[in-house]
């Protein structure tokens, strides 16, 4: 009786296995979300999961970066770029059977921008005068100055649709009006959306979508090869991505993101507040070597804080060519003949851990002594990103389009040039595309010339996916999987 | 017989590690400072007996010097412990049932009561990962180790009629303990010593496996292995070296560590004649 019992929930399992694999996906990733709303906290992991498949904003992201309608089907501009009229989509409603409409709009838009907002992102609504409902379908959004990005800082993780009646909850059980419903968060595993039945636009194909927190590179290769996650996106160990490549049930995708690896240096830090030191630290670093050891060979050597792939990327990385003996002399030239000792603290990814001890080899080359010290990211956080002790770091700035950093000083690679901050608020106002090119590129130059930070690569985004499984954004234009295209071939 | 096989096949296996220890202060085969990406994960060859790392460097001096790491954290450790726990044991035992003894005996209980490893893992994420902290921590786990060997082995010592003898003639405490008792014990902490020394070798590369010992650029084998878990399909002979210098280490002065004292214990030694 027992023996068929069991025999019977075995073969439920089966079945149940065997229709998940038709209607449901499992992703992958590294990081498990600290809570589920993207309003307020920059951990990428909340818009891994959340973004375009739970919450919608007035614009989004496309596979390419490009910026699509998204609650708002249509816009208008004035003529001095200070107010925009947006025309919601009719018809949207929220996961809990709300209207979605103007009024939501611009609670969600207050609440971003208010004094005590908590969104990591502010900057992105810096230049928001007013918010107003002009009826239901239409919002107001008027600028104290011109600002070509804004249609593109709508898109982000960080500017989506929230309901005043469901905020109360938003971190533990989110509302939104995507494609997906949230269903249930084990915590510590998994998070599993469903199928939302109401969608204003294509419904999604999936039916069921879970994302599986598998942070080891061991346990991730294991969990791929056994077939226990369709899906691992940013797949933690280049290494093991020709095995997969060579494995028939099985599909590599490398994708381009906005992740510029950098090694960051601590400006206000002696020696390197002296150009020269930096400069010097620029061309005793041999990139090719960080991507071929610490990558495997995925990534493009950058030569400024910006993503290759943008059009108006420049090429600067003849500016920091590796040359030791350069290096050397310029050490010599700013006093440091004999070198010097700094500390280098590497978060945990293997492009700092492993990049950090290749990077710490060529330092040593040329004088640089580096005491290596390997932290958690709560310590990264901690001791370099908020208390600003560091010498050298290496991170990944993963964001889209964030050369703006370089204009804060209390950032923590605290670099200030007040020429740099002209530039960007010149840059901000401007609406013309081919004066904003222009400003882009002079921005890109000066960081480059005065070698704020090293610049590494351009992270690769390896993704490895389960043959049949369509859809799946090769690139990372902004920090998501959209899942609302995806679906199994048949 | 058997006991001094295991004896010779316990210092020949522990010794060969020791011997790599001490040349590699004066010579490696290759240096391990500068990287050689394009040589990366060779196999081994004629060239690079052991092959080559994720890095391009040889896994032969890297071995070398990570069993320099290894034997250095673990002496330290074993001396701390040695050098703290046997005092604290003879003192306890010379004042049986007074308080020192009581302090000294719920001290003991309360450093044994804790996992050591967590403890460990405590201490190094409190004060920062690096060697002399592993040091400290494994250190500290092997004092009441050897504070409970001494007094018990003490306690019983203190009854034969050597030490009345000593008494009677007038010796203080102190001077017992050091010139009578300590002397009795050495056998045995000789043998514990060894076994203590192959515990902290895999608590130095456990901890060092998951990146709280030494910090690289100093090798050592708990990292080694760290850093091919993920290669391990792609060139097992990576994770394979310092996996069998931890296992053939250990082995060996495990087995040193038996024989030592099959040899030293007069009870074991009466069954044998």
């Amino acid at each position: 009786m027992k023996i068929k019992t069991l025999t019977s929930v075995f073969a439920l399992m089966i079945a149940a296995g065997a229709a998940q694999a038709e209607t449901g996906l499992i992703v992958g990733i590294q990081l498990e979300p600290p809570h589920l709303d993207p309003t307020s906290a920059a951990a990428g992991a909340i818009d891994q999961v959340l973004y375009s498949n739970v919450f919608e904003g007035l614009t989004r992201f496309g596979s390419d970066g490009s910026v699509n309608p998204g609650l708002a089907s249509s816009w208008d501009i004035s003529e001095d770029g200070l107010s925009y009229t947006f025309y919601l989509r009719e018809g949207v409603i929220f996961h809990d059977g709300t209207e979605m409409n103007a009024e939501d709009v611009v609670f969600s838009l207050d609440r971003a921008r208010a004094e005590d907002s908590a969104n990591a992102q502010k900057a992105l609504f810096a230049g928001i005068e007013t918010v107003e409902a002009v009826d239901p379908l239409t919002v107001r959004v008027t600028l104290s100055n011109a600002n070509g990005g804004f249609l593109f800082n709508l898109a982000w993780g960080d500017a989506v649709i929230v309901a005043p009646e469901s905020i109360e909850d938003i971190k533990t059980d989110p509302v939104g009006t995507g494609a997906f419903k949230f269903s249930n968060w084990v915590q510590g595993d998994q998070i599993e959306l469903v199928r939302n039945e109401d969608y204003w636009g294509t419904p999604a194909n999936l039916e069921t979508a879970t994302f599986k927190f598998i942070s080891d590179p061991t346990a991730a290769f294991a969990a791929m090869m056994a077939e226990d996650v369709d899906v691992f996106y940013s797949y933690p160990a280049p290494e093991n991505l020709p095995q997969f490549e060579a494995d028939p049930r099985f599909e590599v995708l490398v994708g381009s993101s906005e992740g510029e690896t950098i090694l960051s240096t601590n400006n206000l830090m002696e020696p390197f507040t002296d150009v020269r030191v930096r400069k010097a630290v620029a061309h005793a670093i041999d990139r090719q070597a960080i991507i071929d050891g610490a990558m495997f060979g995925l990534g493009t050597p950058i030569g400024t804080h910006f993503a290759p792939h943008n059009p108006d990327y420049v090429d600067l990385t003849a500016n920091s060519e590796y040359d030791p003996e350069l290096a050397k002399s310029l050490l010599a030239e700013a006093g440091y003949a004999d070198g010097f000792t700094t500390t280098l603290k590497l978060p945990p990814p293997s492009y700092a851990r492993r990049g950090g001890e290749i990077i710490a080899s060529q330092l040593r080359a040329v004088g640089i002594q580096t005491e290596i010290s390997n932290l958690e990211w709560a310590q990264w956080l901690e001791q370099v990103f908020r208390g600003k002790d560091f010498g050298l770091t290496i991170v990944s700035h993963t964001e889209p389009f964030d050369i703006g950093i370089y204009a804060r000083p209390d950032y923590y690679f605290q670099y200030d040039n007040p020429v740099f901050q002209t530039l960007i608020e010149d840059l901000t106002a401007e609406t013309d595309p081919k004066k904003r090119s222009e400003l882009i590129a002079m921005a890109q130059t000066i960081i480059s010339n005065d070698y704020v930070n090293g610049y590494l690569f351009q992270l690769a985004v390896p993704t490895v996916v389960k043959a049949g499984v369509e859809g799946i954004w090769p690139d990372a234009p902004t920090q998501a999987i959209d899942l609302t295209a995806v679906s199994w071939s048949q | 017989m058997k006991t001094y096989q295991n004896i010779v096949l316990g210092a020949l296996l522990s010794g060969i590690f020791m011997v790599a220890a001490i040349v590699s202060f004066v010579w490696i085969p290759y240096d391990i400072e500068s990287l050689n990406i394009a040589e990366r994960m060779r196999p081994p060859t004629m060239v690079h007996p052991l092959g080559t790392d994720h890095f391009g460097r040889d896994i032969l001096s890297m071995v070398m010097v990570g069993a320099r790491t290894s034997i250095a954290v673990a002496l330290v450790a074993v001396g701390i412990g040695m050098g703290l726990g046997v005092p604290l044991g003879l003192a306890a035992a010379a004042q049986k049932g007074s308080l020192l003894d009581e302090i000294i005996g719920r001290g003991n209980d309360l450093v044994f009561a804790f996992p050591s490893l967590l403890i460990a893992i405590l201490i190094t994420a409190t004060f920062g990962p690096s060697a002399l902290n592993a040091i400290i921590a494994i250190g500290i786990f092997n004092v009441p180790v050897f504070a409970r060997l001494t007094r018990g082995s003490a306690l019983s010592l203190w009854k034969r009629e050597f030490i009345m003898a000593a008494q009677v003639s007038g010796k203080n405490t102190v001077r017992i303990s050091v010139e009578h008792i300590l002397p009795n014990l050495s056998n045995l902490l000789i043998v514990q010593g060894t076994i203590q020394f192959s515990l902290a070798i895999l608590a130095e590369a456990a901890l060092s496996y998951v990146g709280l010992g030494a910090q690289p650029p100093t090798p050592s084998w708990g990292r080694m292995l760290a850093d091919s878990q993920t290669m391990i399909s792609l060139a097992p002979h990576l994770a394979l070296a310092p996996g069998l210098a931890i296992v053939f280490t250990v082995l060996g002065l495990n087995l040193l560590g038996d024989g030592l004292r099959d040899v030293f214990d007069p009870r074991l030694r009466r069954e044998r004649t």
